[in-house]
């Protein structure tokens, strides 16, 4: 199985993710430079987290435009797994395979800290080796992971099982001081209809080793592998993207 | 900005005494251009010169075994860690900057240290950050608090270097004139380590990375003097910040240097392109000559005086390989960056400077680099008088309070003590997976890769102990940094250092200074940590008042295997807690005083730098053995304190404890004094006899403090509290403080 991780200018977390595919998973990864389109035969792509362009403008928005991004969302279209972490999340926004929006942090800072997740389907490739309700502890790191949508769309995305993550306590409680952002209704993470592209705000390539404080990531990225081995993501052929 | 005639008043405008005028004329044989005097200007300023500090800097011990460049000779210091690979590590000063303009201030100084780093072709692997400022209450204090923390964590955050470590201190003294030191750490394989030189006649000289502008125009003279009401007209000499193009401006310099297509590099910081070319040319031993026009700028009109002193940030000076320079150009074509070739290496060691063929300027490089022909200057001491009564201070004056759990929860919740999370939380601690030991411990743990080593770092430096005995405090603050290191597991390697002062031409006011480099010196050898480097911040006073002595030791140390790392905070319930080192009656120059009693006296706190070094080997070895599940150096606040953080800052959990402790000290300095030379540790049952085995041997005194528990915080005769509502004060301290409105 292959990974693709892409690189724009200012991607900082691209190192990470390679290293946590290649050192822990034993997996075949490389670098995709955002200003080439060829995806080199990827079987996922990872939008990692950083400041994609400086993101003096909103995070996000000046990287949907580097050449690399058609291949990636025909390639999103096309059923291919495509995730985004952090500014990778918000990437995906801006390039609108996913919807809603991030606001600044409600605490108006940029917070770095370890943040328990439960997980709330099962149903995607990224979590399907994952228990229901499962709690991950997986830090954050973001100035802008205050997840915005109107009131109809979460809705949608309640109704469809497209709430990947929330943020929770260390027992799995969902409440608004377990909230590190103000994300509407706790939401860390989410799926589009096909559920083959997932934008996740933490960062569980942080979270891959126990010297590192956690190794709960491990979990997301073995979920990958696992839904590869049949050569074709499960969850990733269900549907076309919203 | 227009040239002008220099005249003697310009010159004295320009910050040369008669003096100095004198030698340039005799340098150059007349009198100097009016851009030469714009270079003269910088190059033999505070800032650039080390004119007032030089001769003591020499007196430090700066080589061993390890080093692999002496103190000054690089842009950093330059450490073998084995495996092929060195570690490259510095401090600075970002003061006046920050105390004016605290975002961009403070933003710059991170992103000045990181070119220091990276430069050396080392990829920054870490940060820290030493800050002083005034009283939290004061609502200006809060607006440079907050300008300060913002521009360190949108800098270090958006550039990809984790922000792993620090100190804060809360003084009056530090009201108006804040300390910023920004402190970081990189990453080298001994293959590919970068010089700055300009060595072989004929290479091509390059400015790469941002367009030069206007900002930043002598913020080396605005470095070198007092602050003062006109300060605030300065900001305009402070630089802007950008680190999405420092982190283009690495990732190019990084290829360029694996890719071998260099003679020598620097980073422009103060004084720009002038300290770039001058010092390159005098340590390569030949001269640069280059042509202003050709440097690619952001504004029009700017006069060669104006693009010379520009420090414009995300600049480097790089000195190609003869026939390498298309591939060069190629790299920054990459990452959207400039790169002009502005001029050549020539032989005769002087700096030329034209303008479309017009020479402007023409100075030997030698006069104007460090170690070469700048001025040197010997100060005045005249120790301060206070010192005589202060240091003779009667504690029998000072009443032991009678409800000292109240004492000890006012310490706790005080800012100099209370955890500083609130600030540590907006800087990316994590980013590129490393970090073993974040914020919040004795020191910041990053493990090496593909190694089983991991490298232990920290900042430390007390201002109130160097007020009260400038030697011992600048002792304390190497004794203090060894001993954090020690905590965490890790072997200490070697040290930088950040010295803020006053004005050096005040007699008082160097004493300080000198004592201090004196004390630091004494510690420095005691430790076997050589000095690599590191910077001296002077005129940090305004008309009312100079900062603290304020000495920042920045320690690097080794951990031999991952397995070692150790972190301050209890592990389990019924882990015995020791004490390692003697409790003194000592009350001197304590925050308890200060915050209890309103008063900062007394002589620096006891050390002994032979007792203090016999400590510090035992608790390695014991780590070392496996022995240890945590050890936490008393410091701040005394031994309650030390107990109380053992048991709060565990991030996973909460720990109570309880504690027997017999002693014919007066109680306050027994649970609140800051006599050095002490640890705390605990451990499980069944190796305490291990342990006090190795003590004996060791020769080390030890106490039985009690043990750890679940949910109550017991001293016995002094307090019985729930460790939840002293989490509660120690961390919700400075948010309260700081989301205040008014």
């Amino acid at each position: 199985m292959k990974f693709g991780v892409v690189t724009f200018p200012g991607s900082n977390c691209d190192y990470d993710a390679f290293c946590a595919v290649r050192d822990r998973l034993n997996q075949s990864v490389e670098f995709l430079w955002h200003g080439d389109p060829n995806l080199k035969g990827s079987d996922v792509i990872i939008l990692p987290g950083g400041f994609a362009h400086g993101d003096y403008l909103r995070a996000g928005a000046i990287a949907r435009f580097s050449p690399v991004m058609k291949s990636v969302i025909a390639f999103a279209e096309s059923g291919g797994l495509v995730w985004g972490i952090c500014n990778g999340f918000q990437v995906l926004l801006e390039a609108g395979l996913l919807p809603g929006a991030m606001l600044r942090n409600r605490a108006l800072r940029f917070s770095c800290r370890q943040v328990y997740l439960k997980t709330e389907t099962t149903d995607s490739p990224y979590t399907n080796s994952v228990q229901l309700g499962a709690v991950l502890k997986i830090p954050i790191a973001h100035a802008e992971g205050n997840y915005y949508a109107p009131e109809r769309v979460l809705d949608e995305l309640e109704a469809a099982d497209r709430v990947a993550f929330r943020y929770c306590g260390p027992h799995g409680e969902i409440a608004d001081e377990y909230n590190p952002n103000g994300s509407a209704r706790q939401i860390a993470g989410i799926l589009n209809e096909g559920r083959n592209v997932l934008g996740l705000m933490p960062h569980p390539e942080r979270a891959m080793e126990e010297i590192l404080g956690s190794a709960d990531g491990c979990r997301l990225f073995e979920s990958v592998l696992g839904s590869f081995a049949g050569g074709r993501a499960a969850g990733g052929t269900r549907a076309k993207v919203a | 900005m227009r040239e002008q005639p220099v005249t003697p008043e310009l010159v004295a405008e320009h910050g040369l005494n008669e003096e100095e005028h004198q030698r340039i004329k005799e340098i150059l044989g007349r009198e100097m251009t009016f851009t030469e005097l714009g270079i003269y200007s910088v190059m033999w300023s505070e800032h650039c010169s080390y004119k007032n500090s030089i001769l003591l800097l020499k007196t430090l011990p700066r080589s061993g075994p390890n080093l692999l460049a002496e103190a000054g000779e690089e842009n950093a210091g330059i450490v073998d860690i084995g495996d092929g690979r060195a570690v490259v590590f510095k401090i600075e000063s970002h003061n006046h900057p920050s105390a004016v303009e605290p975002y961009q201030g403070a933003a710059t100084g991170v992103g000045g240290i990181l070119r220091d780093i990276f430069t050396m072709g080392a990829r920054p692997i870490a940060a820290l950050n030493s800050l002083r400022f005034g009283n939290p209450e004061d609502p200006k204090v809060r607006y440079l608090l907050n300008g300060v923390v913002r521009g360190i964590g949108d800098y270090g955050n958006s550039f990809g270097v984790p922000t792993v470590g620090g100190e804060i201190y809360f003084e009056d003294a530090y009201t108006t004139n804040c300390l910023v030191n920004a402190m970081a750490v990189g990453i080298v394989r001994t293959d590919r380590i970068a010089r700055a030189t300009a060595s072989v006649v004929g290479s091509p000289v390059y400015v790469v990375g941002s367009r030069t502008g206007r900002d930043g125009i002598h913020g080396a003279t605005f470095a070198s003097e007092e602050l003062s009401e006109k300060s605030e007209a300065k900001r305009p000499a402070v630089q802007i910040g950008d680190p999405f193009t420092e982190k283009l401006l690495l990732e190019a310099t990084l290829e360029m240097i694996k890719r071998d297509l260099i003679v020598g590099i620097q980073d422009m910081g103060a004084a720009g392109i002038t300290c770039s070319c001058s010092e390159t040319a005098f340590a390569g031993g030949q001269g640069i000559e280059i042509d202003i026009a050709k440097v690619p700028v952001r504004e029009e009109g700017m006069i060669p005086y104006e693009t010379l002193l520009s420090e414009s940030q995300e600049r480097m000076l790089v000195i190609v390989k003869t026939g390498r320079e298309e591939e060069v150009r190629a790299i920054f074509r990459k990452w959207e960056l400039q790169a002009a070739k502005i001029g050549e290496v020539i032989g005769g060691g002087h700096f030329k400077v034209y303008e479309n063929g017009e020479l402007k300027s023409d100075i030997p490089a030698e006069t104007l680099a460090l170690g070469g022909g700048t001025p040197v200057y010997k100060r005045e001491e005249q120790r301060p008088a206070r010192l005589d009564q202060t240091q003779h201070f009667d504690f029998a004056a000072i009443p032991v309070p009678g409800d000292l759990c109240a004492v000890l929860m006012t310490l706790i919740g005080t800012p100099n003590i209370a955890s500083k999370e609130w600030v540590y939380r907006q800087y990316d601690g994590m980013v590129r997976t490393n970090t073993a030991v974040n914020s919040g411990s004795d020191a910041a743990v990053l493990r090496i890769r593909k190694t089983r080593t991991a490298l232990a770092m920290t900042t430390d430096g007390n201002g109130r102990y160097c007020f009260l005995n400038p030697r011992r405090g600048a002792q304390i603050a190497v004794a203090e940094a060894a001993r954090n290191l020690i905590c965490s597991g890790a072997a200490p390697l070697a040290v930088t250092n950040c010295l803020n002062f006053g004005n050096p031409y005040k007699p008082e006011m160097y004493y300080l200074f000198a004592e201090c480099v004196r004390g630091m010196g004494e510690a420095c050898r005691a430790f076997n940590t050589p000095v690599t480097g590191g910077n001296v911040s002077f005129y940090n006073e305004d008309p009312g008042r100079a900062v603290y002595p304020t000495p920042t030791i920045g320690m690097i140390g080794m951990i031999e295997d991952i397995t070692h790392i150790t972190t301050q905070w209890f592990k389990q319930t019924s882990d015995v807690i020791m004490l390692i080192g003697t409790s003194r009656d000592d009350l001197g120059a304590s925050e308890y005083l200060k915050t209890i009693h309103s008063k900062i006296t007394g002589d620096a706190p006891y050390l002994d730098l032979a007792e203090e070094k016999n400590v510090q080997q035992f608790v390695l070895a014991a780590i070392r053995a496996g022995l240890v599940n945590s050890a936490h150096d008393v410091s701040d606040g005394g031994l309650a304190v030390c107990l109380a953080e053992c048991c709060i800052t565990n991030p996973d959990g909460i720990f109570g404890c309880a504690i027997r402790l017999h002693s014919d000290i007066r109680a306050d300095a027994l649970w609140f004094g800051e006599a050095q030379s002490r640890i705390v540790i605990s451990l499980v049952q069944d190796k305490q006899a291990a342990f006090e085995q190795l003590a004996a041997k060791h020769q080390v005194p030890l106490t039985v403090l009690g043990a750890v528990t679940a949910d109550r915080f017991r001293i016995e005769h002094i307090c019985d509290l729930d460790p939840r509502s002293m989490k509660e004060t120690y961390y919700a301290c400075l948010p309260k403080l700081m989301e205040r409105t008014k």
